[in-house]
C-alpha cells in the first residue's frame, strides 16, 4: 500500500502545485511509483506544471462518473515512466466531489503506487475537505509572509483535529531579506508554526523558468538551489537524514563578507 | 565596535525593531487569537469578570493590568498581569 500526502497551506499561490510537481519527479526518478492527484478542480494547474497539458484525454469526474476506467485517465509521463497524473477536471467547481468519491480515487492508487501526491485547492472549504479526506500525512508549504504563516496556522489546526500529521515546508525564503531582518527566518516560521521542518526552499527565478517550459526544476541537469532543495526534501520524506541547505553560505552579501573581513582582525 | 558601526552604515539604526521583529510580535498575537477561538467579545467579558472577582480582595493599579492570549507550541494561555496596589482588610462581596 502506497502512502497517501497532500500538500496544502492554506493561503493560494504560496507554491503548493510547484511543490507537488517537483517531489512527485523527483520521487519518480528515485525509482518510486508515483500517481499525482490534482484536487483543484476548477483552477487545475499541476497538468502544466508538468508539462502534460495537452495529453489529458479524461479527468477524475469522468471516473467517478464510470464513463472511463481509473487507467484510462491516468496521463503516463514520458520522460519518468513511473510517474502518473490524475488531472482534475477545470469545467466544474471544487463542490463537484465529495470526500467519500475522493479516497474512492486515492485508495485505488495506492494499490498500484508507492506515493500519491494530492495537490490541494487554496482555501479551507469543500475542496480542501476533499483533498485531506484520504490523506494519511500532509505537507504543508508556507512563504515567511504573515498571511500565509497564519492561513498554515489554521490549516495545521484542522489537519490536527483531523488526526493528520503534518510537515513544514518553508518555500521562497530570500536570505538577504532575513540577514537585512527584513523577512522571518525558517526558525521563526518554524517555532511559530511548531511542526517539524521538512524542507527549505529559496526563492529561485529557475523555478519560474521551469515552470515556463513544464519541466519541473528537479529534472534539470543543471544544479540549481531550488532543484537541490527540493531534491533533498523528496528524500527526507523517503526516510533519508539529509542535512538543511545553508541558504547563507550560498548566499554570502557583500555585508557579511565585510563584517568577517573586520572580525578576522 | 566597527560591527556596530558597519551595521548602522549598511542597515540603519538598530534602535527602532526590525520589520521582522514586527510581524513576529504581530503574527504570534493573531494567532493566540485564531487558536484560541474566542471573541473580542468574550475576552472583554472574560477580563471583566476577572478583574471584579480579583478586585473583592485587593485593590488593582489600573495603570498596568494585562489580560491577553499568548501561544506557545501550539497551545494557547490565558497570561494575566494584574499589579496590586493594597491588600483589602475585608474581602468585599
Ligand atoms: N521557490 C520559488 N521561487 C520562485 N517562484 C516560486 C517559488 N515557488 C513558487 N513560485 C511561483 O509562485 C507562483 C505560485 O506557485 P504555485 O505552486 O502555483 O502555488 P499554489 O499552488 O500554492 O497556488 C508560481 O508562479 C510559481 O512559479
Ligand atoms: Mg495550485
Amino acid at each position: 500500500m502506497g502512502r497517501i500526502i497532500v500538500v496544502t497551506s492554506g493561503k493560494g499561490g504560496v507554491g503548493k502545485t510547484t511543490c507537488s510537481a517537483n517531489l512527485g519527479m523527483a520521487l519518480a526518478r528515485a525509482d518510486h511509483s508515483v500517481a499525482l492527484i490534482d484536487a483543484d478542480f476548477g483552477l487545475r494547474n499541476l497538468d502544466l506544471l508538468l508539462g502534460l497539458e495537452n495529453r489529458v484525454v479524461y479527468t477524475a469526474l469522468e471516473v467517478l462518473a464510470g464513463q472511463c476506467r481509473l487507467e484510462q485517465a491516468l496521463v503516463k509521463d514520458k520522460r519518468l515512466k513511473d510517474l502518473v497524473l490524475l488531472p482534475a477536471a477545470q469545467n466544474r467547481n471544487k463542490d463537484a466531489v465529495t470526500p467519500e468519491q475522493m479516497k474512492q480515487l486515492a485508495y485505488a492508487l495506492t494499490k498500484k503506487y508507492d506515493y500519491v501526491l494530492i495537490d490541494c485547492p487554496a482555501g479551507i472549504e469543500m475542496g480542501f475537505q476533499n483533498a485531506i479526506a484520504a490523506a494519511d500525512e500532509a505537507i504543508v508549504v508556507t512563504t515567511p509572509e504573515i498571511s500565509a504563516v497564519r492561513d498554515a496556522d489554521r490549516v495545521i489546526g484542522l489537519l490536527e483535529a483531523s488526526r493528520i500529521p503534518s510537515k513544514l515546508i518553508v518555500n521562497r525564503i530570500r536570505p538577504s531579506m532575513v540577514q537585512a531582518n527584513d523577512m522571518m527566518s525558517v526558525n521563526d516560521v518554524q517555532e511559530i508554526l511548531a511542526i517539524p521542518l521538512l524542507g527549505i526552499v529559496p526563492d529561485d527565478e529557475q523555478v519560474i523558468v521551469a515552470t515556463n517550459r513544464g519541466e519541473p526544476l528537479v529534472l534539470s541537469e543543471e544544479v540549481t538551489l531550488g532543484g537541490t532543495a527540493l531534491r533533498n526534501i523528496a528524500q527526507r520524506l523517503e526516510g533519508k537524514d539529509v542535512e538543511f541547505l545553508d541558504l547563507n553560505a550560498a548566499y554570502d552579501t557583500l555585508f557579511s563578507r565585510i563584517k568577517k573581513l573586520f572580525r578576522s582582525k | 565596535m566597527f560591527n556596530d558601526i558597519l551595521e548602522r552604515l549598511f542597515l540603519g539604526s538598530d534602535i527602532d525593531t526590525t520589520s521582522r521583529e514586527d510581524v513576529k510580535g504581530r503574527l504570534k498575537l493573531v494567532l493566540a487569537h485564531d487558536r484560541s477561538n474566542l471573541s473580542p467579545e468574550m475576552l472583554e467579558a472574560m477580563r471583566r469578570d476577572i478583574l471584579e472577582v480579583v478586585s473583592r480582595y485587593v485593590e488593582l493599579d489600573s495603570e498596568g493590568l494585562q489580560v491577553a492570549l499568548e501561544s506557545d507550541q501550539r497551545a494557547t494561555a490565558l497570561i494575566a498581569n494584574l499589579p496590586i496596589r493594597r491588600i483589602k482588610a475585608q474581602p468585599q462581596p
